[in-house]
């Protein structure tokens, strides 16, 4: 069967894609952002996943205002990297995997998840930014990816509760699926920042350690954080981090911390990045 | 019309959440920004912006913000920040450059603060706590 054994969060800043893309990882101001991801690249080539279910939000790229789904999953068999105003990412084309994407779409929807399936979508920073730090920069993606759009951007996002319990079906849904799979689960977004209004710039140092901590040990006190709080104390784009809950919902009550990156700032935003994984990591 | 989140929120200093009153509002503001995704439409746009405006259901106010580039005027008539940036972006500026436009500081300031860390929660959760301050 297909199994989960491990989730990675991580932020999906623009300008990270932006400095990756324009080769300069090694200025002083990111060369800091790039060296908290190296143990993560090695892990991750380690463990050698078949599939990355990829949680992001779509930032006005794939889904203009005419269509506002809440959770939409991707079961197209490629994605290709969106144009966001100068051009596409110069990132290898997205591939998914048509036939865990399907059997999750109905396993979710026959356990009362009604998402959306979508058969096209441009994938902006969200999702690739999160494969570029974890896989740098390959001729061809070494694994498939289903991906899943949660709405953020249309306020109210789904609850941190709902986003927890989906990954718990998520996770159902996987070790339902006949074939053997390694999964990892990427849930992408944070931490706190505001990208608009006078209040712009704001980082809430202790609000994103408290997080960070709560994901790894108390995972049932964060899905309680309503909206407000998010809003108010890790800026209006904070929000985000409601993604991080259907990762750590997808996997076991108890996990080992793998790896932990915080670093501030890339651009406006606090960057910030956990490796969770279930014991035993490898099914034998 | 009702709103059950509006109380919770609408106290956070310096803050516009984009919810189902502001979506209702901005539409087509925002459609108009989606439209910029395309090089085509963004060349006409450049060659004759209040022409290119009138192409949509637009608020004069709304149109106005736009051709002043008015970030933060923008987001209280109905627009979103991931939709404005597409605007930003059309005319080559970074979503540092607009951010530090909506605060009122420089560039320099504005990356200089998130530099130090960024801005603090402190003295930043309430609108109460900015009365008689100067902020944006």
């Amino acid at each position: 069967m297909a199994r989960i054994v491990a989730g990675v969060a991580t932020s999906h800043v623009p300008a990270i894609g932006a400095a990756i893309d324009n080769k300069r990882t090694h200025e002083p101001y990111w060369e800091p952002v790039f060296k908290g991801y190296e143990p993560s690249k090695r892990w991750i080539a380690e463990l050698k996943p078949d599939v990355v279910i990829l949680v992001y939000n779509d930032h006005a790229s794939a889904f203009s205002l005419e269509l506002i789904p809440t959770f939409a999953l991707g079961c197209a068999a490629e994605f290709p990297p969106a144009d966001e105003g100068w051009g596409p990412r110069p990132v290898p084309t997205v591939k998914g995997h048509p036939e865990l994407a399907w059997h999750l779409a109905q396993s979710l929807i026959l356990d009362e998840f009604d998402i959306t399936i979508v058969n096209r979508m441009a994938v902006d920073h969200g999702l690739t930014v999160p494969m570029s730090l974890m896989f740098g920069e390959p001729d061809a993606w070494p694994v498939n990816v289903v991906p899943l759009a949660v709405n953020v951007v249309q306020f109210p996002p789904p609850t941190g509760n709902r986003c927890y319990n989906l990954g718990k079906a998520i996770r159902k849904g996987v070790e339902s699926f006949g074939q053997d799979l390694t999964v990892v689960i990427f849930g992408t977004g944070g931490m706190s920042h505001q990208l608009q209004g006078p209040r712009a710039g704001l980082i809430n140092r202790a609000f994103d350690q408290r997080f960070l901590d709560g994901l790894t040990s108390d995972p049932l006190g964060l899905t309680r954080l309503p909206h407000v709080e998010y809003l108010r104390e890790a800026g209006s784009e904070g929000v985000e981090m409601v993604m991080w809950l259907i990762m750590r919902g997808a996997l076991d009550d108890q996990v080992e911390e793998v790896h932990r990156f915080y670093h501030v700032p890339a651009s406006n935003t606090a960057v910030g990045h956990i490796i969770l994984q279930n014991t035993p990591a490898v099914p034998a | 019309m009702s709103n059950p989140g509006e109380a919770t929120y609408d106290d956070i200093p310096g803050t516009t959440v984009f919810d189902a009153r502001r979506s209702r509002q901005g539409y087509w503001l925002n459609q108009f920004c989606m439209s910029l995704m395309q090089a085509d439409q963004r060349a006409a746009f450049k060659a004759d912006e209040a022409g290119y405006l009138d192409r949509f259901p637009m608020t004069p106010e709304q149109k106005q913000a736009v051709l002043d580039r008015d970030w933060n005027r923008m987001l209280e008539v109905g627009g979103n920040i991931y939709f404005t940036a597409k605007l930003a972006a059309t005319d080559g500026l970074s979503f540092q450059q607009i951010a530090a436009a909506m605060t009122g500081m420089s560039q320099q300031e504005y990356a200089e603060m998130m530099l130090r860390g960024g801005r603090s929660p402190e003295g930043n959760r309430y609108t109460a706590e900015w009365e008689g301050t100067t902020h944006g």
